[in-house]
């Protein structure tokens, strides 16, 4: 078993000991404001962030690549509303199809 | 059960479990395009099982990070999902081992369709019918996806690399109403970029975990956490991703609020309850 392996499992276990734990703490420890509106930020930032990774980091690099071309391809998929599968499948062929042109 | 026609939150719950199920096929195919194994991409979707901690375990993996890194920030982005079991837990007051199951299934899409309604009868179905339904869907078409990424090469000829940067963003959408959380969603973006040359992968996302905690820490009029169907999708039929179903778990959910002082709701969303399945047959 190699060491991803290990590090799904363990990320598995903490996922459903978080869910778990809403359902046996005592619901004043959770529901105060300022709990609540960490969790919010947290979750905005961290996709956010996830967004900026997968877009501009190459390693410990910072590149601009094809990449870009499936931000701004999804970013425009979402204005139109489209669904979430509908902006994954734009964001991949905006990439591919930059790179078919020869750059990134 | 016996046939009888299906109330409005068991179509909700059932159209919502359609939309998000479809896509756990760009989560397989992410998955493996990351490096993991087929069986990898499944046992993340059959064990962990929150759609949005996946994509970060895999998009950390992806940038080469390291399993601790994944680890953290797949846990992090978990941490709304206690919220929502707090929740879940005083609106359905599940009692012994189906506490057990209610917690596996307790996700953004469950918990905004159990909001969206308001008889007690009504919330239970929906919950149940949308986390079991999303449970069966998500890890079938996980395991198409997997085996589809497997089957095609070389992932950067296929702009898999650009699906990723599609799929967070598209994450990240249903949670951007108003101005406030575009500011913290920008802000953690470039604090983001500025580490990457600095610190090893992975930890950039920690550390916008962190300036974002602090945000919300410090900002009294940061948004409490709401469930978007985050992972997108939405109510299926084009209604744009999570928009509708979260706004109607805002207005719908007295707890959602949780006594925060926030904003006044934004405007519901018309693609929920402008369509036929927000009301009655």
């Amino acid at each position: 078993m190699d060491g991803l392996w290990i590090w799904i499992i363990v990320a598995c276990a903490a996922a459903y000991a978080t869910k778990l734990l809403g359902y046996l703490v005592p619901s004043r420890l959770l529901d105060n404001p300022r709990m609540l509106r960490v969790a919010g930020a947290v979750t905005i930032g961290l996709l956010a962030s996830l967004t900026a990774v997968n877009t501009f980091a190459s390693g410990q690099a910072v590149v601009v690549d094809a990449r870009i071309a499936a931000l701004a391809a999804a970013a425009v998929a979402l204005l139109l509303r489209a669904p979430f599968l509908v902006v994954v499948i734009v964001g991949a062929a905006a990439a591919a199809g930059t790179r078919l042109l020869g750059w990134g | 059960m016996q046939l009888k026609p299906p109330t409005p939150a068991v179509r909700i719950g059932l159209s919502v479990a359609l939309a998000t199920g479809l896509y756990g096929i760009s989560f397989g195919a992410l998955a493996v395009a990351a490096g993991l194994s087929v069986w990898q991409a499944v046992a993340l979707s059959a064990l962990m099982f929150t759609g949005g901690s996946q994509f970060a375990f895999i998009g950390v993996i992806a940038g080469a990070g390291a399993g601790g890194a994944a680890f953290g920030a797949a846990t992090l982005l978990g941490v709304r999902n206690a919220v929502y079991g707090m929740q879940m837990n005083v609106m359905l007051r599940p009692r012994r081992w189906r506490r057990f199951a209610a917690a596996h299934v307790t996700i953004d899409e469950s918990v905004a369709v159990a909001a969206s309604q308001t008889d007690p009868a009504e919330e239970r179905r929906g919950f149940w019918v949308a986390g079991l339904g999303v449970f069966v869907l998500w890890n079938l078409f996980t395991v198409a996806g997997a085996l589809l990424g497997d089957a095609l090469g070389d992932p950067a000829a296929w702009g898999l690399d650009g699906a990723a940067v599609a799929a967070f963003l598209g994450l990240l959408w249903p949670r951007l109403k108003g101005r406030d959380p575009v500011a913290l969603a920008v802000v953690c973006a470039v604090v983001t970029v500025l580490a990457v040359p600095f610190v090893p992968a992975g930890v950039p996302i920690l550390l916008a975990a962190l300036a974002a905690a602090a945000w919300g820490w410090a900002d009294r009029r940061t948004a409490p956490v709401v469930p978007a169907t985050d992972d997108g999708g939405g109510s299926g039929t084009g209604g744009g991703p999570g928009g509708g179903i979260a706004a109607a778990a805002r207005d719908g959910d007295p707890s959602a609020g949780g006594g925060a002082d926030r904003e006044p709701s934004p405007p519901r969303d018309p693609c929920l309850n402008g369509r036929p399945d927000g009301r009655g047959e």
